[in-house]
């Protein structure tokens, strides 16, 4: 049986997400994004150079029918600039999906909470697919979902800090409670840190950093791609206990003795 | 008409601009593709099939976006 999941009304079998920044050149993201095996890729929103008005855009990259894309709302610090911003990647892009980020601390580029659920509330009212980026904060999930987002996306770490999942603690009691898809977003520094998070039951992982920044991104990204797969299929199997002394894996009888005995 | 101008805030800059254009002649003076972009006027969105018929007024704020590279 294949193991799919979904957000809102898409279906998909990669349970991994990638992004588009950061890459040394389009060619290496490109190849990137083949070896991930992604479905979906994300892209921001910016304004046009108006003394250049003809420069590429990122959809010159992408090929739209290998992957749905995923426009973020990054580098908006108010419900209203993000809500905005969704609805210019709506017309933009004929899709419906958001990834919405708030950000309340250009620092650490955590999420704005307050801001993050104003958003969230309008843009579920205008019938968007919300896949909220969040602080790996239960309660905050718990009422995203409430409002009818389509996933919640805690972070495992700080964008672009690839210091893996800093809390799984905190990421198991929201996938525990969640009721929709939970996607780690942001923090994946390497592939042990993608496999520690899927083994955690969440249902997928959005990553740039931890792939672009490699110095092989596409072999970076077979490795991602292996590792999401790994974490997943270790999760279903569920891991056997912890214990403090060994457990002897071979027979204790029958034993050899150089006395005869 | 012919002579009046207006002052619009184009992605953050000040332009004069002709009086009575709309966002399709706006675009085509800007020299910008209507492919790969979406526009917004006065934190609205401006459907892409209304390009031919919403006009720009003075003092207007003009968003004018396209996809980049992200996260």
């Amino acid at each position: 049986m294949t193991d799919t999941f979904n957000i809102g009304k898409y279906e998909f079998t990669s349970r991994l997400i990638v992004g588009t920044g950061k890459y040394p050149t389009m060619e290496a993201m490109q190849a990137a994004h083949a070896a991930s095996g992604a479905q979906m890729v994300t892209v921001a929103i910016r304004r046009i150079a108006i003394d250049d008005p003809r420069g590429k855009s990122m959809l010159d990259y992408i090929d739209r029918a290998k992957y749905a894309i995923l426009p973020n709302t990054a580098g908006c610090y108010t419900a209203d600039e993000a809500v905005l911003t969704a609805q210019l990647a709506r017309e933009l892009l004929d899709t419906d999906l958001i990834k919405l980020e708030v950000i309340g601390d250009a620092r650490t580029l955590y999420p704005d909470t307050r801001e993050t659920l104003a958003a969230a509330e309008r843009l579920v009212k205008d019938g968007f697919t919300v896949l909220p980026y969040i602080l790996d904060d239960p309660v905050a999930c718990k009422q995203l979902e409430e409002i009818g987002c389509s996933a919640v996306m805690p972070l495992a770490a700080p964008i672009g800090s690839g210091l893996g999942v800093c809390n799984p603690y905190s990421i198991r009691i929201i996938k525990e409670g969640a009721h929709v898809p939970v996607i780690v977003d942001a923090g994946v520094g390497t592939a042990s840190d993608a496999a520690v998070a899927m083994e955690l039951g969440v249902d997928a992982l959005l990553m740039n950093t931890g792939i672009a920044a490699a110095r092989d991104p596409a072999l970076m990204a077979e490795a991602m791609r292996d590792a999401v797969a790994a974490g997943r299929k270790a999760f279903l199997a569920g891991r056997m206990e912890k214990r403090l002394y060994a457990n002897a894996s071979s027979p204790m009888r029958d034993l050899i003795s150089s006395a005869g005995a | 008409m012919t002579g009046e101008t207006v002052l619009v805030t184009i992605n953050g800059d000040q332009r004069t601009m002709p009086a009575g254009m709309t966002v399709e002649r706006l675009l085509e003076r800007l020299e910008a593709t209507a492919a790969g972009i979406a526009v917004a006027k006065n934190g609205h969105v401006v459907q892409r099939s209304s390009f031919g018929s919403e006009r720009i007024e003075d003092g207007d704020r003009i968003e004018i976006i396209k996809a980049v590279a992200g996260g």
